[in-house]
């Protein structure tokens, strides 16, 4: 219940400070919202030349990119810990996290909320209602729920993931440009993931499971239902990496031995 | 013009020094590329050719736009912004240097740098991942230099352009980031110039972002006959004269009204 109204606390706090400055909120909406149909108007030009995309029709392709953003929205929310390392191992800024009565992680993430990023599911239902109306999908009275957890899912495979790359500074101090890398490979997800070869495929199911955030969930709104089964543990696969994250992020915490003075 | 080449040779030098963060880069380009091999063979399907580019040329195509970058690509805009807004930029204003000149050279040492270091081995590593066709045509490679030596000063005008728009706007972080977006969709890096519909074609035909990565990538990949290639060239040439007028325009009125922020 603490951690609760701490996250409130927190959030208010945080719209305060950014409500000062209206018009950055709207100018980075804006440049969103660009690159966001950047990716979008790529799909259309490429479907003036094929009708299908590895067996996926452009709405189809179009629904999976519109679902992608909803997770990744609320990734770029609340796990904000691209730079942890050099915010917080080399200037030492963990030790003043650490004598805060909640939990070090949670902390962080409060510190660096970004609530603008949920802008971005916005601009994804959108999506997702342009190309589903095209396809005439039919929603159940269970579909809104599911929706909802299987975004959940998807974003703790994100957080997860970054979680425990982020965890690697506690063990490696050397400056790593993962973070950057992880993004780019996160885009994967994007596409249905039987374009890719074998162990591409194996990698973004099992190790890297980024195809839980976009085409595995997206599919089973799409009647795909021979990916029935990984849609469904889209959920299972969150709570695995999420929880695999926090453990290995509390044994790097004790191995964290501060930055000099 | 030796202080100029001076500006280059020290800026190549600060670049050695970081060098190892240039490896991780090699790893990044090379995942985007294979993000588009995969995308691209998928679209292409069995079909032979579209819009007169095969499988093999497509490949090959985003393989060098993205290593094009490499060279072409830098930070100036940010750069001028950040001394801009602290002020740094009315000392840099009475050194014995012109700062828009100044500012190129030192973007230049950085890809003559990133060209070496970056894009000639990322080249060599891709080239043994997917199935790139490198010609051996030399004057093929001829003309691919001059052209994307003509990109980067395209690519670098516009930077200036943006980064002068910090004196009236005071914070461009957003249309910094916008202007990069549009360069990337509209340079033909991430979707070659002829695969949009005709009238988005035309309306880009008057646009100076094709001479970013189209046109040298369509010249390494065949994809212009050598009298197109000659043709397209002269157009780089045209508009990087072009581009001069509105970067003077608006430094010398940002040079008279201009607001020292802190300092």
């Amino acid at each position: 219940m603490f951690y609760v109204t701490m996250l409130f606390q927190y959030m208010s706090q945080y719209m305060k400070t950014r409500l000062q400055y209206r018009t950055d909120i709207l100018v980075e909406f804006f440049s969103d919202l660009l690159s966001q149909s950047v990716n979008l108007i790529f799909i259309l030009v490429v479907f003036g030349h094929t009708d299908l995309l590895g067996g996926w029709t452009r709405d189809e392709i179009i629904f999976i990119y519109g679902f992608f953003l909803v997770p990744y929205a609320v990734f770029s929310a609340f796990f904000n810990i691209w730079d942890f390392n050099d915010r917080y191992i080399v200037k030492g800024e963990l030790d003043r996290i650490l004598t805060r009565p909640i939990h070090s992680l949670f902390q962080i993430i409060l510190e660096r909320l970004e609530l603008e990023g949920l802008l971005g599911a916005i601009t994804g239902i959108a999506v997702m209602i342009y190309a589903g109306s095209r396809m005439g999908l039919t929603l159940s009275w269970y579909d809104p729920f599911l929706f909802i957890i299987f975004v959940i899912g998807g974003a703790l495979v994100y957080g997860g993931i970054f979680i425990i790359l982020a965890c690697i500074s506690f063990w490696a101090d050397a400056r790593t440009s993962i973070m950057p890398m992880m993004y780019n490979i996160s885009n994967y997800g994007r596409y249905p993931i039987n374009i890719y070869n074998k162990i591409i495929r194996f990698v973004l199911t099992w190790i890297l499971p980024f195809a839980f955030v976009g085409v595995y969930p997206a599919s089973y709104f799409l009647g795909r239902h021979e990916l029935l089964f990984y849609s469904l543990i889209t959920p299972l696969i969150g709570v695995v990496f999420f929880t695999l994250s926090i453990l290995l992020w509390n044994q790097g915490v004790k191995r964290y031995r501060g930055a000099g003075n | 013009m030796d202080k100029y080449l001076e500006m280059i040779r020290i800026r190549f030098l600060m670049m050695l020094a970081y060098r190892t963060n240039y490896y991780t880069g090699i790893l990044i380009y090379s995942i985007n590329i294979g993000a588009y091999y995969f995308l691209w063979s998928a679209i292409y399907g069995g079909k032979e050719q579209i819009q007169g580019l095969s499988i093999a040329q497509m490949t090959t195509y985003v393989a060098i736009s993205w290593m094009a970058r490499a060279f072409y690509f830098n930070n100036l805009d940010r750069e001028m912004a950040v001394e801009i807004m602290d002020g740094r930029v009315a000392v840099e204003l009475i050194r014995p240097y012109n700062y828009l000149v100044m500012k190129m050279m030192q973007a230049l040492g950085e890809g003559i740098f990133r060209l070496f270091l970056f894009s000639v081995p990322g080249l060599v590593i891709v080239y043994f991942i997917f199935p790139i066709h490198l010609t051996w045509d030399i004057a093929v490679w001829g003309l691919f230099a001059i052209s994307i030596l003509l990109s980067f000063f395209i690519n670098t005008q516009i930077n200036l352009l943006t980064g002068i728009t910090t004196f009236f706007l005071f914070n461009n972080s957003g249309l910094i980031r916008a202007k990069r977006v549009i360069i990337d969709l509209f340079s033909g890096l991430i979707l070659p110039i002829s695969f949009f519909p005709v009238w988005a074609q035309n309306v880009m035909n008057y646009l100076p972002f094709q001479g970013i990565s189209y046109i040298p990538s369509m010249i390494f990949t065949k994809g212009f006959t050598a009298q197109h290639a000659v043709y397209a060239i002269g157009q780089q040439f045209i508009w990087i004269l072009i581009l001069i007028v509105p970067i003077q325009l608006l430094w010398n009125l940002a040079k008279k009204q201009m607001v020292i922020q802190g300092g």
